[in-house]
């Protein structure tokens, strides 16, 4: 069972998991990046922008009268519109007030936002199990030998690559993305720069909900079936892999959450399915011990 | 807020910024180092009322008075685990958001003690204490020094894989996910505690111990080293204070009051499994401290209270209550951001007030981000002030050991 096109198979698991904990981290990382506040409502628009998702190709059914492709292009669009929208509306309502507080009054601040969004999730979608349907994609298998890669996880894989190339192109080629890197690194030096840090605040709690919010959608591609709460877990994750990567990083975020991929398909693979999600926690617990900001530092002097 | 004025209290606190200028005067008269207590009389009193409660709830609450009476304590039992998290996140300023590992810890020792080995509840406690203290002290030894979020997020992954850890059968001693049935009841000098008004005396009892420990924790040399870590701890370390071991010793005594506190959960439930100490557990503690006011004993009972005790009253709203649970915390965060009843900041008598060429040394100057904090931090800074006279060089008195540097 041990044999090459095993490994192959998690190693591709890994990489598509991997990608979708990669979008979710850079929300987090990206917040922290500037407000040094970890969102803890960021699981909560994940979730959102599977269920936006849910609701668009199977409630109201644009994966049949589109066909599957304009569907989902289509919806992905929505859903990074919508849960940029949701947010924004959270930084508003939540976390602007709370901007020269206390750091632990933001903290549970973001916890009671979380705790909000989950059950207005559940309130409105249901407690149960929600299925994408089997039918939504082709179901191709692509054979190299005996190696198969499901299009789905190629298409999942894709579409998150796409999209990180897309905001590192933003980041590090644009004013704007300029702006944001300043702001991570000295809001005070940024603000003498002429850069309007709420402006940037604001920024940032759009694109990241929004690469959170798509995550969703690919997760209930992927997975074909979301649940209210999934957030939780996958937010927690995301967020080992911010902080793996070195949180504030954006790059590191990226690399944290395919590490993160293929370390716990690889895990699943090799050790054990049942204790995959405590071997991630203590890779973090070793990381941290030997190397406390993260693999990637968290800030690096570089010239902008 | 002038560097020549006698008085800067030492390691008195950004929490001075958060008192306003008549709480903290009238603060400075109780005389004791950060004195968290009600003046002894009314804070009896109080006890004495809350201790006739049952006796109430019979009257008045019928058929339903068993059914608060759980719902007190469980805020009970909720108070003496927020008080020990109080030590880790209020005393020494660690953001911990796992503290439901360490309970769990306490709560299985003493099932497995008692279930396997026969062992009475009251004599498993101090071993799930122990328990629970021995593990912390082993997987916060190698983290101790991460900074706020780094530690939170490590204490996130602890309570995980505690939580995997006891749901994977562990040992082959925690019974998987459907945990440990039929754990004993606690018997104190021959008498069987099992009734839900028994229960009350015995939780609330141990709430009390608990005050009474913490508070003489709090001002004991322990108790300021970890207030001088938690404002500064640069500072601290210069000033010869060993900071991780301190931060190391305030994070055991916590996890170890935590797993006592699991003893009397496990009793009281008699049915243990690994979903009573997942990840929103630790959340609502931590929630409790900061929403109470971290580093208060009367802001922990309050929120206690507050997140424990009120949703029950809108049990009417069925599954909305948790919207509204987290809504109101955003709104109380927005509104009191310090918490309802944060501490006072630490007072302490200067009989020998500073020689002039030493008053600027202490760190004490509170850091003013905005205008309302300067004039709080300038209200409070002048009560300390008062207290400190008279001023200048001929008030000093040789015997005097000057302000009560922690760990100095």
């Amino acid at each position: 069972m041990y044999d090459l096109n095993f490994f192959l198979q998690q190693l591709s698991n890994g990489l598509t998991r991997g990608s979708i904990y990669a979008l979710i981290a850079l929300g987090y990382t990206m917040v922290y990046g500037v407000m040094k506040l970890i969102n803890f409502a960021h699981g909560e628009l994940f979730t959102l922008g599977a269920f936006f998702g849910y609701t668009l190709l199977v409630t109201l059914g644009l994966a049949g009268s589109l066909g599957p492709p304009l569907a989902i292009g289509l919806s992905m669009i929505m859903v990074l519109g919508l849960v940029a929208l949701a947010g924004h509306l959270l930084e508003r309502v939540a976390y602007r007030p709370l901007r020269h507080s206390d750091r632990l009054a933001a903290v549970v601040s973001a916890l009671g936002a979380s705790i909000f969004l989950q059950n207005a999730i559940m309130l409105k979608w249901g407690a149960q199990y929600r299925a994408y349907g089997a039918d939504l994609l082709p179901n191709v298998v692509f054979r190299v030998g005996g190696f198969n890669l499901p299009l789905v996880r190629l298409l999942v894989f894709v579409a998150a690559v796409v999209v990180m190339a897309f905001l590192h192109a933003f980041i590090h080629r644009t004013r704007l993305g300029l702006a944001i890197r300043a702001s991570a690194i000295d809001q005070g030096a940024a603000k003498l720069m002429g850069i309007d840090v709420r402006k940037v605040i604001a920024l940032v709690f759009v694109i990241g909900p929004a690469l959170g919010g798509l995550a969703g959608l690919l997760v209930g591609l992927y997975y074909g079936q979301i649940n209210y709460n999934m957030g939780q877990l996958y937010g927690l994750k995301a967020f080992t892999a911010a902080i793996i990567g070195g949180i504030g990083n954006i790059t590191g975020a990226m690399v944290g959450g395919l590490l993160l991929g293929l370390l716990e398909a690889l895990g699943e693979g090799y050790v054990s399915v049942a204790w995959k999600d405590a071997l991630t926690f203590v890779v973090l617990i070793m990381i941290l011990v030997f190397r406390p900001t993260g693999l990637l530092p968290e800030r690096v002097a570089e010239k902008l | 807020m002038s560097p020549d004025l006698p008085s800067s209290s030492l390691p008195a606190a950004p929490d001075a910024n958060r008192v306003d200028g008549a709480n903290g005067a009238t603060g400075a008269n109780g005389g004791g180092a950060g004195s968290n207590l009600l003046p002894g009389a009314l804070t009896g009193l109080a006890a004495l009322l809350f201790a006739f409660l049952p006796l109430f709830l019979n009257a008045f609450a019928g058929s339903s008075a068993p059914y608060w009476l759980d719902v007190v304590n469980t805020v009970g039992l909720y108070t003496i685990l927020a008080l020990s998290l109080n030590v880790i996140l209020g005393h020494a300023g660690m953001f911990h958001m796992g503290h439901a590992a360490f309970f769990a810890i306490g709560a299985y020792a003493t099932a497995i003690l008692n279930l396997s080995y026969g062992w009475s509840i009251i004599a498993t406690m101090p071993v799930a204490a122990l328990a629970a203290g021995a593990v912390a002290l082993v997987l916060a030894w190698p983290i101790i020094h991460l900074r706020g979020d780094y530690l939170l997020i490590v204490t996130i992954g602890i309570v995980e894989i505690v939580r995997i850890a006891l749901t994977n059968n562990i040992f082959g001693l925690t019974g998987g996910s459907n945990g440990l049935v039929g754990i004993a009841r606690p018997s104190v000098f021959g008498f069987r505690i099992t009734r839900p008004q028994h229960f009350f005396y015995f939780i609330w009892i141990v709430v009390g111990l608990t005050m009474l420990l913490f508070h003489w924790l709090e001002n004991s040399r322990f108790g300021r080293a970890l207030k001088f870590i938690k404002e500064d701890t640069v500072a601290a370390e210069n000033m010869g204070v060993n900071t991780s071991r301190y931060k190391l010793m305030a994070f055991v005594v916590g996890a170890a009051w935590a797993g006592l506190a699991g003893t009397i959960f496990a009793s009281r439930m008699r049915t243990i499994s690994p979903e009573s100490f997942v990840f929103s557990e630790s959340v609502l503690l931590f929630t409790i401290v900061i929403l109470g006011g971290k580093g208060s004993q009367k802001g922990v009972l309050l929120g206690s209270f507050l997140v424990m005790g009120l949703p029950e009253f809108f049990r009417g709203f069925e599954d909305k209550r948790l919207l509204v649970f987290g809504a109101a915390l955003v709104v109380m965060m927005i509104f009191r951001p310090q918490g309802l009843l944060p501490s006072k900041p630490a007072r302490y008598r200067l009989p020998d007030p500073w020689p002039g060429k030493l008053s600027g040394a202490p760190a004490a100057e509170p850091v003013t981000a905005n205008g309302k904090r300067a004039q709080n931090g300038a209200a409070a800074t002048g009560a300390a002030g008062a207290l400190s006279e008279p001023s200048g060089p001929q008030g000093s008195d040789p015997q005097s050991p000057g302000p009560q540097g922690p760990g100095a």
